[in-house]
Formats: structure tokens, C-alpha cells, sequence
């Protein structure tokens, strides 16, 4: 049973980190349809905008989790900056173009940011600051979950909590559901669609910052590589759960990592990926729109 | 076109002519030395040093008068390393009469050469190559080598996990890549053969992945003592600062991968105590600092890939032949395992099968945040 609960919990951490890069997937597909594949490479410049900042505070002698606290909103911050650029640069201009010439765009600025990083930054692997420190109150629990799961957990609750209020709740939000539904309609009616467009770009970018800020930590080093095998997980997540459903990614998320962590736990971690792969076949064989995707009727 | 070929043909054939025309001033039948390796083709940075390595202690030897009072003369043999053509220069060296040969530098090559060698009774001592088979298959009694093979590194942290730590019950990870599944193949091998410790789990980690905990709560569970890794510094840093995280204190051997000062510097305090074997350190040997500095004096440059082992292997032959008294195979192979001799990589001799004795790795161990030779 302890180990069973240990796996739980290692596949919902990782659940919930693949959650926190799945939503800017999902987000982006919902409103322009687009997979923004460089959405990969903004955690990882969240990452290591995190780093520079957690390094500089920590000269100036703050206490730990005001470090993790400032260095994720600077991370955030920058990250932001970072996907409203992206966004201005290499796909507003092709929005009318054919679908395929984003998709390349976005494939493109993927490569150009992981190669700016290794040049402006360094090809090793660099050691990461552990920002989160160890509760002693959860030492005699750590064998099951560690102080950096439980950050981990906590914050991506809350985080999807308070996107589901600003969605369903916020002007903005009403904005983005009704530009995701029709475009056209949303502008005739009054609606800025480039200005929710560019909002959903920093919304998803800030999240994954602050995936990049909580993983980084938790496995205490990065590179300017570290972008592509999480994106390509959290992608797969989101296409598991539903592209375009906000707790379809979360789901999708969750039940990737479980997939994952069980089968190394009680098969082999050989077949890791062949087991989440299949899964994701499996789903798609039986619900090609993923399972909370939706189909979208062709309107005559 | 064809006037071109004709005339590069000519003065190939004009070299030949002087190639092979022999020195008899000295009195003494010379002793020759055949020396076989990739002399030519894109592998030549391989075979080069090896041949220089040669000439430096051949001239030196001959400066002082020989062995056995007779000269040594080279008889260098280009096989580019492709197995066809190493019969062929095999065959060669055995009508030109060598009475030892230093090479071949490449596995397949040595390997397709080495019958033929047997068959005329030459010994045959290579500075470079590592596959296993070659001295473990007992099938070449006139083989031997101054490199460690390929599983020499698996075997020496499987020797020191089971006679050193005398750990019983070992988990062997590797990461899925050539180099780490290779040694932990090896490993898992080895401990099985040793019949002290059992491998209670040997698996595959995806490298670059988010999170390692679900691996590291199955070493926890297979209650593993120690876990050997094959792989690199990135994912063996995940894992053991995950097994220190939850509370383990199981031992954690690595492989020259994880020999490296980025890993302590990114595992910071977790990486104290783990162990990694990589080569023997002999920068500080001052009979290696003189090749070296031969090496810059003669050829102006700094010696390449295996030279230090071929100037080893060098050294090796002569010493047998001097100690043998003859260049006869029998008294010679008897001498090169019986009698150490001083070489840059140390003081080495050749066991059973041909492998050197002293050569290869050391284990480390991290502490105070840098890498210790412990053995």
C-alpha cells in the first residue's frame, strides 16, 4: 500500500508539472489554433530568468521563500514578455496564412530561442539553486512526498483554480470564450480579438514560467535543452485530455503522469513511453477529440 | 587523367624500391619490429602516435647500443583499419620476417589479423584495441594489449561494489544510450558471474525527464544496498539527489560519465560519497613526462590518441625480448607475464590472457566536493 501511495503521489507531481505547461498549449489551440511549440522553450527561459534573479537575491541575503517568490515573478514577468513577443513576431503576421505556415513558424522560433539560450547562456547544465526549502514537519512523510511534490501540488491547484475563476468569472474571460468560439463574431460585437490573443499568449507563458521556476528546483539543474522533452510531454498530455479544454489539459496532465509512474513502478521504466504512448493511441482510437474534447459540428 | 596515374604510379613505385631496400651495416641480424595500425584514411589519427610512440623508443633503444646487441628496425604496415586489409598486412609482415608486431590499432583489424598471426607463431601487442573478446575468448594465446577493454570499467566497479563495499544486493540503472547500457550490460554480467551480490533490478531511465522519484521508489523497494549507473552526469545527479531527498542512503557507483566536476558541482551536497571509476591518473609519472616531451622535441607537436599506450607497448616488447635472451615465442610470451617493466601508464606486466596488469581504471570517491582516488 506504501508503495502504491508512493507512486500516486511521484505521478501526480509529475502530473501536475506537465498540468502547468499542458494549459499554454491548450489555451493557445483554444483561441487561434495553433500549437505553439515554442511554448517549450519560454519554461525553459522561465527557468533560467529564475536562476539569474534566485543568484542575485540570494547575494543580497533575502530569506529563502522570498527568493522563490521573487525570482518566480520576475520569471513570470520576463516569460510573459517573452510570449507576447513570440506572438507579434512570428504568428500574427501569418494568421491569415495557410495552417501549416504558422505551425513551421512556431517550430522555427522553438529552435531560434533554444540556440540563443545555449549562446547567450552555456551548453552544460547548470546547477539550480534548491528554492524550496525542507519542512521539517514533513520529514517523517518524505518518503512518500517530499516538501518540493507538496509546493509543487499546492501551487498548481491554486493556479488552475484561479484560471478557472478569470475564465469564467472576468471580463477578459468572457472575451477569450467568445473569441475562441468565433472569431468574426467576437470582433463585430466589440471585442479586441488582438488584444485577447496577446493576454492568452502572456497568461500561458507566465503559467509555464512558474513550471519552470517549481521544476527547476525540484530537480536542481537546467539546460537550454530542458524545454523540448517536457514540451513534447505536456503537448501529448494536452492532446490526451482534449486541445482547446482547460481541465482537459489538467486531466490529461494527471493521467499521463500516473501512466508513466505506475508502469515504471510496476512494469518497467524500459517502457516508460510505450505504455504513455499507447494510452494516448487508445484514447484517440476511442475519443479522436481527446477525453473532454470537444467535436466541432461543421455549421451550414 | 590517365598520364596522371601513370606518372603517381611511377614514383610509388620508385619509393618502393628504396622502402625496401635494408640496412646490413650492423653486424647483428636486426630485430624487427612490425608495427601495424591505420597509417592513412580518415582513422590515421589513430594510428599515427602509435607509430611515432615506436620510433621514439626504438631510437632511443638503438642509441644505446640495442637489445641483445642488435638493432631494432621498424617495419611499419598501414591497414587503415578495415579487417580485409589487415590479413593482407598481417601476411605481409610475416614474409618480411618481423619477429614481434606492435598494433594493430582497431579491434576488427586486430581481430581479423590476429589467426594469422597465430599460425606463425608472432606475438602481437596493441596499444588500442578494447573489445573484450579479443583477449576473454582464450582463442589468441599470442595476444596482448596495453589498454583496458571495454568492460574493464564495469568490472572494476562490480569488483569494488562486491570486494570493497561488500555490498550484497545491487540495482543496476543505465540510461538508455550506447555508452551506459553498454557498461551496465556488462555490470549486471559480472555481478551475476561473481556469485557475492544478485541484481535485484536493472532498468532504464528516460533521460532528460522531469522526475525520477518513481525509479528511485523502486530501488527503495527492490531494497537495494547499492546502485551501480551507467550513464552521464545529468540524469545520475537527478537520481541520487532524489534518493538523498526521500532518506536513502544507498550507495551510488558511477562510470567515468559521472567523473566529471559538473556533476558535483550541480548534485552540490549530494553528490558526497558517490563513487565513479575513471582512467588511472598519470600525468605526475615522470617516465610519461619524458615521452612527452620526446614526442614535442622530435615531431613538434603534442602526441595524439594512444600514444602513451603504444610507447608502453613498446617498451613492454623489448623488455621481453631482453629478458627472453631471444625473440622466440615461447620464451618471449613467458617473459612479457612474468616480468614487470616501467612504462608511462606504470609498472605493468600481462596476466593469462593478455591483458595488462596496472593498466586502466581507479575508483574515486566525492569528497569535500572534489573527486579522490580511493584505490
Amino acid at each position: 500500500m506504501d508503495y502504491f501511495l508512493e507512486l500516486f503521489f511521484s505521478g501526480l507531481t509529475r502530473g501536475s508539472i506537465y498540468a502547468l505547461i499542458a494549459l499554454g498549449y491548450t489555451m493557445v489551440y483554444g483561441i487561434i489554433g495553433l500549437i505553439n511549440f515554442a511554448h517549450g522553450e519560454i519554461y525553459m527561459i522561465g527557468a533560467f530568468t529564475a536562476l539569474i534573479c534566485a543568484s542575485v537575491l540570494t547575494v543580497w541575503g533575502l530569506p529563502p521563500l522570498a527568493v522563490l517568490v521573487l525570482s518566480a515573478l520576475a520569471a513570470m514577468i520576463w516569460s510573459a514578455a517573452y510570449g507576447f513577443t513570440v506572438e507579434r513576431i512570428a504568428y500574427r503576421p501569418l494568421r491569415h496564412a495557410p495552417r501549416l505556415s504558422p505551425l513551421i513558424s512556431a517550430i522555427g522560433m522553438s529552435i531560434f530561442l533554444q540556440n540563443y539560450v545555449l549562446l547567450a547562456q552555456s551548453a552544460d547544465f547548470v546547477p539550480f539553486p534548491a528554492l524550496i526549502p525542507d519542512f521539517a514537519w514533513l520529514a517523517p512523510y518524505r518518503s512518500i512526498i517530499g516538501s518540493s511534490d507538496l509546493v509543487i501540488l499546492l501551487t498548481t491547484t491554486v493556479v488552475m483554480i484561479l484560471l478557472t475563476l478569470l475564465i469564467k468569472g472576468t471580463k477578459i474571460g468572457k472575451a477569450m470564450r467568445a473569441t475562441s468560439q468565433d472569431k468574426q463574431m467576437a470582433l463585430l460585437l466589440g471585442i479586441d480579438v488582438n488584444f485577447v490573443i496577446s493576454a492568452t499568449f502572456v497568461l500561458g507563458s507566465a503559467l509555464a514560467a512558474i513550471g519552470g521556476v517549481l521544476i527547476a528546483s525540484h530537480i536542481g539543474q537546467i539546460n537550454f535543452a530542458i524545454g523540448f522533452l517536457a514540451g513534447i510531454k505536456a503537448f501529448t498530455a494536452a492532446v490526451l485530455g482534449g486541445i482547446g479544454s482547460v481541465p482537459g489539459a489538467v486531466l490529461g496532465s494527471l493521467l499521463l503522469g500516473w501512466t508513466e509512474s505506475f508502469a515504471t513502478g510496476y512494469i518497467s521504466s524500459d517502457y516508460e513511453d510505450v505504455f504513455a504512448f499507447a494510452l494516448l493511441v487508445l484514447i484517440l482510437i476511442f475519443r479522436p477529440a481527446g477525453i473532454l474534447g470537444r467535436r466541432h459540428n461543421q455549421k451550414v | 587523367m590517365a598520364r596522371k596515374f601513370q606518372f603517381l604510379s611511377g614514383v610509388v613505385l620508385f619509393a618502393a624500391l628504396f622502402a625496401g631496400k635494408v640496412n646490413f651495416a650492423t653486424a647483428a641480424e636486426p630485430i624487427r619490429l612490425g608495427v601495424a595500425g591505420a597509417h592513412s584514411g580518415d582513422l590515421a589519427s589513430y594510428g599515427l602516435p602509435s607509430l611515432n610512440a615506436a620510433r621514439l623508443v626504438v631510437k632511443e633503444i638503438n642509441a644505446k647500443g640495442g637489445v641483445l646487441g642488435r638493432q631494432i628496425e621498424i617495419l611499419a604496415e598501414d591497414d587503415v583499419c578495415k579487417p580485409e586489409i589487415a590479413t593482407n598486412t598481417a601476411t605481409k609482415l610475416i614474409s618480411e620476417k618481423a619477429d614481434i608486431v606492435m598494433g594493430h590499432i582497431c579491434s576488427g583489424a586486430t581481430k581479423a589479423a590476429l589467426g594469422i598471426y597465430k599460425d606463425a607463431k608472432l606475438i602481437v601487442v596493441s596499444p588500442s584495441a578494447t573489445n573484450p573478446e579479443l583477449t576473454q575468448s582464450g582463442k589468441y594465446p599470442n595476444f596482448f594489449r596495453t589498454i583496458a577493454a571495454d568492460d574493464a570499467q564495469a568490472r572494476q566497479e562490480v569488483d569494488f561494489a562486491v570486494k570493497v563495499l561488500h555490498l550484497k544486493r545491487l540495482a543496476v540503472i543505465h540510461d538508455k544510450g550506447d555508452y551506459g547500457k553498454g557498461l551496465a550490460e556488462f555490470a549486471k554480467e559480472f555481478i551475476e558471474k561473481s556469485g557475492a551480490a544478485e541484481v535485484v533490478l536493472y532498468e532504464g531511465v528516460t533521460p532528460g525527464a522531469v522526475d525520477y522519484s518513481a525509479i528511485v521508489q523502486k530501488i527503495k523497494r527492490a531494497d537495494a544496498d547499492g546502485v551501480i549507473f551507467g550513464g552521464y552526469h545529468p540524469e545520475a545527479s537527478k537520481v541520487v539527489s532524489q534518493m538523498r531527498k526521500k532518506g536513502m542512503q544507498t550507495v551510488f557507483i558511477s562510470d567515468d560519465g559521472v567523473k566529471d566536476d559538473t556533476f558535483i558541482k550541480v548534485a552540490g551536497p549530494n553528490a558526497e560519497g558517490v563513487y565513479a571509476s575513471g582512467p588511472k591518473d598519470t600525468s605526475k609519472n615522470p617516465l610519461t613526462k619524458a615521452a612527452i616531451l620526446a614526442h614535442q622535441t622530435e615531431y613538434g607537436s603534442e602526441p595524439g590518441a594512444f600514444f602513451l599506450n603504444a610507447y608502453a607497448a613498446t617498451l613492454a616488447i623489448v623488455n621481453a625480448i631482453d629478458k627472453a635472451g631471444s625473440t622466440d615465442f615461447e620464451a618471449v610470451t613467458k617473459a612479457l607475464r612474468q616480468q614487470a617493466v616501467d612504462t608511462p601508464l606504470g609498472s605493468i606486466r600481462f596476466d593469462e590472457r593478455g591483458d595488462a596488469i596496472g593498466v586502466g581504471f581507479s575508483m574515486y570517491v566525492v569528497r569535500g566536493g572534489a573527486y579522490q582516488e580511493v584505490l
